[in-house]
């Protein structure tokens, strides 16, 4: 059954299974591979896209639920707070094996938009979720308070 | 006798850097006049990018080459799977070359087990942090001896002495004359290959020991840096196995009745390792992999409970094993003693659960083989296919790519997740590509841990609260034993890996005996981040804080007065207990602390850990100053970033890393029930570098196994409890004092 739906701004039609993940539908059928599988269970954050704005697991989602909805991955998230992350995280050398990092930088601009002073509690709340085993984490931290510096309030 | 030292996890016998210098300079030295030094190009139509490069491109050894567009690509012999490597090698070749750090590329190299070779294995592949130590002299005459041939043809160019034109950032000038690197690559390439380029002095270096970005930083907060997950061909397979639920289970029969209604599914095949599913998605191959009913033969599996191993191995403890080192006589010292303590430590399984799974993707077509894979062994996973296969090695090409992770799971004997990729393709006998992935369950339940250890030390103290005697007994399974890489690294019984850290105990005690029982287990097992170090580290550091205790001693004091012989010891403690503010007084407000010290792949490191405990009686680390001692350090931002990383992984296993199984199967299977650490549990990390001007040693691991006895001696002294069980959240530590 086919779905519609916008991915990275531009308006998508896919035929996959209507169960199937949205992780898979990025990766194998549109051949965006940004998006990394970690764990499949809403474990890992890996996955992690914007549904509507929002950070989401693309693991948990099904392609049906995108049906008319703004999906944006690694590849297509822009705007400022998007630049700053990246900015913020080239600068501090946050990305060891970069396998999580897609997820990482995902999380941290979904977080950021929200709250764009965020403190220590904000971050864990935000990123516990999102695990790297490389354990860039006190690197993540720092690129993220960085990141919001260069922010307006 | 002291068990056998290691430059390497895999350090053969006769191989030294040394030796294999020369051997890198004959076959530079062999090129004689031309530029041409075979870059082995296996496969025809394959494209190796930079590799199969135009004759104007100046490569004058198979580690770079300079372009007529400016660049200057490096060719990175290991896998980089987080650690630097690119980064590292890059920066050697770029040193002494003089390039400009933006006209640096990076390409990995083909499988090659003669140019590409890691010096400290005697084959191509990476692990035991000798990335950078085995290359520094390689790299860098690597990047002399085309910067010695780029001088050559400005000289004849403009007619003037070689020794008075100057190269800097990528521009080769003599007075007003000034020229890239690529305007002169193809007559640099016309240049003699020179024989012995000089090296700089330490103190000309314009890049070595300064901190600046990674070559791939950038890739890898686009999306853009490419895994092997992310590789996709046209009219691609993808591939699942269905696999035993016991280690050492074989299938009896399988139903696939319900796999095959999955729309998708192309093919259900019976390898070695299961049962495989070939799927036109990957969804469909996931589904297919849980829809297959197999009912295996477990009559010749392992089917113990891990708590029947640990009883196995404790029942050990009580009989002397295999002297793995004998100073003095320890039982005179018992005798002597005022006072004896005797500690049981237990490790349990680690799984190492690299971020990315194990996966593989292969061309093959009867005739030749594509494999595309962060592969760690490259030499070890190229025999592997090319016997599978039953190709001729050129037929084999290995693609290294970038690793999201490895910790030691990707440097594998066996090359057991190659293997399968090949015995699937093999199978199947159509000419598709095919990508092979695991899921986190088939990671975490697929073995290949870090394997239990169960260690006793018993010391003796004299009345002045100095230790005298010193007997460690270890027992567990060999990492080595059945591997290729046994008739170097186990002698005499030892498997180095086993008692390494212990066997290389640094403190000054006249009576010490280290002995290790090696058991046998169904369980695969594998070097998991820092080895030996893992649980020796765990068991000597905290003993000692232990017998400090017991003697009333200063943890820091008590060390120092037993390093005298051991100054990169004595300076990493020192450095970390002066930044700690161990020297000035007491720990903050309601803070416990501890400090540790371990040498590993010749690195020194020290943490001295601030610790809390939580409401609920759990383990929160609030701070870790760390000291290392690593040589040069080449890029000491990537040090930073690798001690902060091996901390955080050393940390999470710590806190509350297990895996456990009962009759046989593994209770854990995703990261809800084998969690690691999360953010919230990172503490504050300091790492501070000691100066050296000694050659650069390994970062990637010894960051790893002194985190856990700093935290441990830091809650002994805040709540006089032992971790003598890891991890710690299987111990209470409240309402202790
Ligand atoms: S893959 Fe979706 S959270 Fe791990
Ligand atoms: S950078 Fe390797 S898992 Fe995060």
């Amino acid at each position: 059954m086919p779905t519609t739906f916008t991915l990275n701004g531009k308006k998508t039609t896919i035929d996959a299974d209507p169960e199937t993940p949205l992780l898979w539908v990025i990766r194998d059928d549109l051949k965006l591979t940004g998006t990394k599988f970690g764990c499949g269970a809403a474990l890992c954050g890996a996955c992690t896209v914007h549904l509507d704005g929002e950070a989401v697991r693309s693991c948990q989602i099904q392609a049906r639920d995108v049906e008319g909805r703004d999906v944006t991955t690694i590849e297509g998230v822009t705007g400022n707070v998007a630049a700053a992350v990246r900015a913020a995280w080239i600068k501090l050398d946050v990305a060891q094996c970069g396998y999580c990092q897609s997820g990482q930088v995902m999380a941290a601009v979904g977080l950021l938009s929200q709250i764009s002073k965020p403190t220590d509690q904000d971050i864990d709340k935000a990123m516990d979720g999102n695990i790297c085993r490389c354990s860039t984490y006190h690197r993540i931290r720092a690129a993220i308070h960085e990141a919001s510096t260069t922010l307006p309030g | 006798m002291n068990a056998p030292r290691l430059t390497g996890i895999f350090a053969l016998p006769g191989e030294t850097p040394q030796a294999s210098r020369r051997s890198f300079l004959k076959i530079a030295g062999g090129a004689g006049a031309g530029l041409v030094l075979g870059m082995a190009i296996p496969l025809r139509g394959v494209s190796t990018g930079a590799i199969a490069a135009a004759s104007e491109t100046l490569q004058p050894n198979p580690f770079l080459q300079v372009a007529p567009d400016n660049t200057v690509t490096v060719i990175i012999k290991h896998l980089d799977k987080g650690q630097g490597a690119a980064t590292g090698l890059a920066t050697l070749v770029a040193e002494e070359l003089d390039a400009d750090w933006s006209q640096i590329k990076t390409e990995f190299a083909p499988a090659d087990p003669v140019k590409y070779k890691n010096f400290a294995f005697g084959v191509q592949g990476v692990g035991g942090s000798t990335g950078l130590s085995n290359s520094y002299e390689q790299y860098r005459l690597a990047g002399a001896t085309a910067k010695a041939m780029i001088v050559a043809a400005a000289a004849k160019d403009w007619g003037v002495p070689a020794n008075e034109i100057t190269v800097k950032a990528g521009v080769v000038s003599h007075g007003d004359k000034r020229a890239t690197f690529g305007d002169l690559a193809s007559k640099a390439a016309a240049e003699n290959v020179p024989e012995k380029p000089a090296l700089k002095d330490s103190k000309d270096f314009v890049y070595i020991g300064k901190s600046f970005p990674r070559v791939d930083g950038k890739a890898k907060t686009t999306g853009a840096a490419k895994f092997t997950i992310d590789h996709q061909f046209d009219g691609m397979l993808i591939a699942t196995i269905a696999r035993p639920p016991m280690f050492g289970a074989t299938v009896k029969s399988f139903d696939a009745n319900e796999a095959e209604k999955i729309k998708g599914i192309v093919k259900v095949l019976q390898v070695p390792q299961g049962i495989a599913v070939l799927a036109t998605s990957t969804w469909a191959a996931l589904q297919a992999q849980r829809a297959i009913k197999v009912t295996w033969d477990d009559s010749k599996a392992e089917k113990r409970s891990t708590s029947d191993i640990v009883a196995a191995y404790k029942a050990k403890l009580d009989t002397p094993g295999i002297s793995a080192r004998k100073d003095g006589d320890v039982e005179a010292g018992f005798k002597s003693a005022a006072k004896v303590v005797e500690v049981d430590f237990e490790f349990p399984y680690l799984a190492h659960a690299p971020m990315e799974t194990m996966d593989c993707v292969i061309k093959y077509d009867g005739k030749s083989a594509e494999i595309w894979t962060g592969s760690q062994l490259q030499t070890v996973d190229h025999g592997t296919a090319c016997a599978v296969l039953g190709l001729k090695p050129e037929a084999v090409q290995i693609h290294t790519v970038w690793a999201g992770g490895s910790f030691g799971r990707r440097a594998i004997a066996d090359s057991h997740y190659v293997r399968e990729a090949c015995e699937i393709a093999k199978s199947y006998g159509k000419p598709v590509p095919i990508k092979v992935i695991w899921t986190r369950e088939d990671d975490i339940k697929g073995g290949y841990y870090r394997p239990i250890y169960v260690h006793r030390i018993k010391a003796g103290l004299d009345k002045d609260g100095n230790i005298v005697s010193w007997l460690h007994r270890i027992v567990g399974q060999s990492i080595i034993a059945g591997t290729p890489f046994e008739s170097g690294m186990v002698k005499d019984g030892i498997d180095a890996t086993s008692v390494e850290g212990a066997s290389t105990l640094p403190y000054a005690i006249p009576n010490l005996q280290v002995e290790l029982h090696t058991e046998k287990t169904g369980v695969p097992v594998l070097w998991w981040r820092s080895v030996g170090a893992t649980h020796t580290a765990h068991a000597t550091e905290h003993m000692i804080d232990i017998l400090a205790k017991e003697s009333g001693r200063d943890p820091v004091d008590f060390r120092l007065a037993m390093l005298a012989k051991h100054p990169r010891h004595a300076g990493v403690l020192k450095l970390a207990a002066e930044k700690a503010g161990w020297l000035s007084g007491q720990p903050p407000d309601g803070k416990m602390r501890g400090i540790a010290v371990h040498e590993s792949f010749a690195s020194y490191v020290a943490n001295a850990a601030e610790v809390s405990l939580r409401d609920d009686g759990s383990v929160k680390v609030e701070r870790v100053v760390c000291a290392i001692d690593c040589g040069i350090a080449v890029n000491p931002d990537v040090v930073i970033a690798q001690v902060e990383g091996g901390l955080g992984y050393g940390l999470g296993a710590a806190l509350k890393g297990a895996i456990t199984m009962k009759g046989g199967v593994v209770e854990q299977s995703n990261f809800d029930d084998y969690d690691v650490l999360r953010i919230s549990e990172m503490p504050k990390v300091e790492v501070y570098i000691v100066p050296s001007a000694q050659p650069p040693t390994g970062v990637g691991e010894p960051g790893t196994p002194v985190v856990a006895p700093a935290v441990a001696n830091a809650l002994l002294a805040g709540t006089n409890v032992r971790t003598n069980v890891l991890p710690m959240n299987k111990q209470k530590y409240k309402g202790q004092s």
